[in-house]
């Protein structure tokens, strides 16, 4: 995966060169490190975005829970205790949709599951 | 992302068995977490007084405390299967605790050990519901008229599946996210001391995903004890 990441930006760099190096034969090569690398543009995108939004409907529905639970407690004190606690489990719930968000992100961004065959045909593996 | 060091498979190196540390950590970290918690309750209840002091009376308190919940979440009928709840409860606290130390690995950190613990909540709900009603345990994935059977059945299905992965999810997401702030913290700011407020919130958030997972846990046990609707 690292290599793979190395390697995009590496293509990336050495692009203009090598399309002047090699000729007409170079020009499919090319095109595919073009649309590899809009793969992995892409791929890095859709992960930053998707743990972004992610993160907004869980800070809306963790605040709708922590105002329900204040109001409560604001209305009952003595039951305060067991508001808390509902308040945390319920905190906990919400937050585990943010981590399945999370755990996409990473695994876009780590563990690609299309980085060994793109490494392969790239020749690098 | 860099091989974090590694105490224990420092030591594992001198014995011989570096390979398998290096590539399965988790499972080394698990045994030495289980000596742990073993050593651990042998010591403080190694001679048990009938008016206890010290570690004992810690424990009492809190197995007692943390027994009383159970009962009041899942009723006076589901007191037999505390030790499976305490000991998932115990087992998940300490070994994501144990990963805040400098040196160690939260096993927990790896998909597998958190799909193992759901896959025996999974397995004991349903030996649960069948042990308690038999046949009839088919009532609970069948729904409320019999006529929505036809759709209630792959939907339940469906839905007892995506307990074991949203238990799996919810624990491996949270401490293998934890783990990963702490190490990027580390790397970008560690002369400033950068994770230390992290870890703080670390022992909090592994507190509570614990006690999350063993709370579901009586839930779905509970649900299975109940009479279907």
């Amino acid at each position: 995966m690292k290599k793979l990441l190395a390697g995009a930006i590496g293509m990336l760099a050495v692009f203009g060169l090598a399309s002047v190096a090699m000729a007409a034969e170079a020009k499919v090569a090319t095109e595919v490190l073009v649309e590899l690398a809009q793969l992995f543009t892409a791929t890095v995108t859709a992960a930053g975005f998707g743990i972004a939004i992610a993160a907004v409907g869980t800070g809306l529905a963790q605040g709708m829970a922590v105002k329900g639970a204040v109001e409560g407690t604001a209305r009952n004190p003595e039951a305060s205790g067991k508001i808390t606690v509902t308040m945390l489990i319920g905190l906990a719930m919400i937050e585990s949709l943010c981590i399945y968000a999370l755990v996409i992100a990473l695994i876009l961004l780590y563990a690609y599951p299309m980085a060994e065959p793109v490494a392969k045909f790239l020749g690098m593996l | 992302m860099e091989h974090p060091l590694l105490l224990l498979n420092l030591v594992l190196e001198k014995l011989g068995l570096g390979a398998f540390a290096h590539h399965y950590p988790h499972v080394v970290y698990t045994w030495l977490l289980m000596i742990v918690i073993l050593i651990g309750a042998k010591l403080a209840v190694g001679s048990v007084k009938m008016i206890p002091s010290g570690a004992q009376n810690l424990l009492e308190a809190v197995i007692g405390g943390f027994e009383d919940f159970m009962v009041d979440v899942m009723g006076e009928h589901g007191r037999p299967y505390y030790p499976l709840i305490a000991t998932i409860f115990f087992f998940i606290l300490f070994m994501n605790w144990f990963g805040l130390l400098p040196g160690m690995l939260s096993p927990t950190s790896n998909i597998n050990t958190p799909l193992a613990i759901a896959l025996v909540v999974f397995f004991m709900t349903h030996y649960v519901g069948i042990k308690e009603h038999g046949i009839h345990y088919i009532k609970h994935f069948t729904g409320p008229f019999w006529w929505l059977a036809p759709i209630m059945l792959p939907i339940e299905v469906i839905g007892h599946c995506a307990r074991v992965l949203s238990l799996t999810l919810r624990l491996f997401g949270n401490i293998m996210g934890e783990d990963l702030v702490l190490a990027i913290l580390f790397v970008l700011a560690g002369m400033f001391f950068a994770p230390l407020p992290m870890m703080v919130l670390a022992i909090f958030t592994s507190f509570v995903q614990a006690f999350i997972f063993a709370l579901l846990a009586m839930l779905y046990i509970a649900g299975a004890l109940e009479e279907a609707h």
